[in-house]
């Protein structure tokens, strides 16, 4: 085929491009996600007791800061990287930024605990259901999140699918921690912050299987 | 004097507000450039410029089909550029190829060279059209090839016009996709 009568086909009846279409199939899917987690944690767990007392919702205020606020910069970079060259645009370094923040948070409430203490702190009541609820939560956020992405055109696959996991790991933790009463911040650091991070792995590891185009 | 940046940038504007002759001179002169950058970086590698020819049509279909991924607030040379290096680095990994020993430069690039020699390439358009489900074969042989407004094609296929519109978009991107498994066959 000549170059020229490809040309001629693709400016045959040019259609009026929609230029919100990226951020705005991005937001659906990511609110589609979050309707799904938080639904998903209400009927199988059940929401959080000892919300009558003023230190426990205190402490669901201060998870749910860290959740969304790391959802809310993960869509920022996502809207980035979904696009060709968003590479150059957000220093992707940024994304450890609220690890960082959260590890020396929990590390701070720690030092400030009398060693005894400690093992609690960390372990808390739950340790394990939060493990694998957030992960698990996540799957399905991911896949709407990674289809909205597969409907942009990512150039960095690797950090595009990273992106989209941190997204999902996130809103899967903002869901579950409604149903969370292990109400301390190395908690919170350690588990939470360590199933985020796994989610943004595995989407950095299906990232270039996932959104090839 | 405006800049190939600006010429460009203004195109693809106008070509994302449906003008057609906009949209086709953009199409025109970003072949050039594309010619340009896939001929050096492939020719270090002593591949032919029917090869190249294949990259350059690949990078203009997705170009023409991802073009609602590109931010007018953003400079157009950049996107085009990451683009046209995407599906090199695509076409290089399909093909076995080794990757160090072709360039991959920063943008800017893209712009600075022309070539206007339009080779024939190795994509048969009608044999991969075959392999689309009719739907879409139909919508893109009406509005794309036969010039059929979207209203003619809508009535004669016996779909609403959206969903012609929704055919001819996702079978252009079929098209690239068979030409990506092609490849790697």
């Amino acid at each position: 085929m000549k170059t020229s009568s490809l040309i001629d086909m693709l400016s045959a009846n040019v259609e009026t491009v929609d230029r919100r279409q990226v951020p705005r199939t991005i937001a659906t899917a990511g609110a589609l996600g979050a309707v799904v987690a938080i639904v998903a944690v209400l009927a199988a767990l059940g929401g959080r007791a000892g919300l009558a007392d003023a230190h426990a919702i205190s402490f669901l205020a201060g998870k749910l800061v860290f959740t969304l606020a790391l959802v809310v910069f993960a869509l920022i970079f996502l809207g980035r990287y979904a696009r060709p060259g968003g590479e150059r645009r957000a220093p992707f370094g940024l994304i450890a930024l609220p690890f960082v923040a959260v590890v020396a948070l929990g590390l701070l409430s720690l030092l400030a605990a009398p060693r005894a203490h400690w093992q609690a702190m960390l372990v808390g009541d739950q340790w394990l259901e939060c493990l694998l609820s957030i992960p698990v939560i996540a799957i399905v956020p991911f896949a709407l999140v990674m289809w909205a992405v597969r409907r942009a055109a990512p150039t960095h696959l690797t950090r595009a699918g990273a992106l989209a996991g941190l997204v999902a790991g996130s809103i899967s933790a903002t869901a579950y921690a409604l149903h969370c009463v292990d109400d301390s911040v190395p908690f919170v650091a350690l588990w939470y912050g360590g199933t985020i991070a796994f989610c943004t792995v595995a989407g950095a590891a299906l990232g270039p299987r996932l959104l090839r185009w | 004097m405006p800049t190939d940046e600006d010429e460009l940038r203004d195109l693809m504007k106008a070509g994302l507000d449906g003008d057609a002759a906009a949209h086709r001179s953009l199409l025109e002169r970003l072949s050039r450039h594309l010619r340009a950058y896939y001929k050096s970086r492939l020719s270090r590698i002593g591949r032919s410029a029917s090869e190249a020819e294949d990259l350059v049509q690949e990078a203009l279909i997705a170009i023409h089909t991802r073009r609602h991924t590109y931010d007018p607030a953003e400079p157009f040379t950049p996107w085009a550029y990451a683009i046209a290096r995407y599906k090199l680095i695509d076409h290089l990994r399909r093909t076995k190829a080794a990757r160090a020993d072709v360039p991959l430069e920063a943008a800017g690039e893209i712009t600075a060279h022309e070539d206007h020699v339009d080779t024939e390439s190795a994509i048969d358009l009608a044999r991969l059209m075959a392999r689309l489900p009719a739907k879409m074969r139909n919508a893109i042989q009406h509005v794309k090839l036969d010039g059929l407004s979207v209203a003619e094609a809508a009535r004669r296929s016996g779909m609403s016009e959206s969903a012609v519109k929704v055919s001819v978009h996702r079978g252009l991107k079929a098209l690239s996709a068979v030409i990506g498994r092609e490849k790697a066959s």
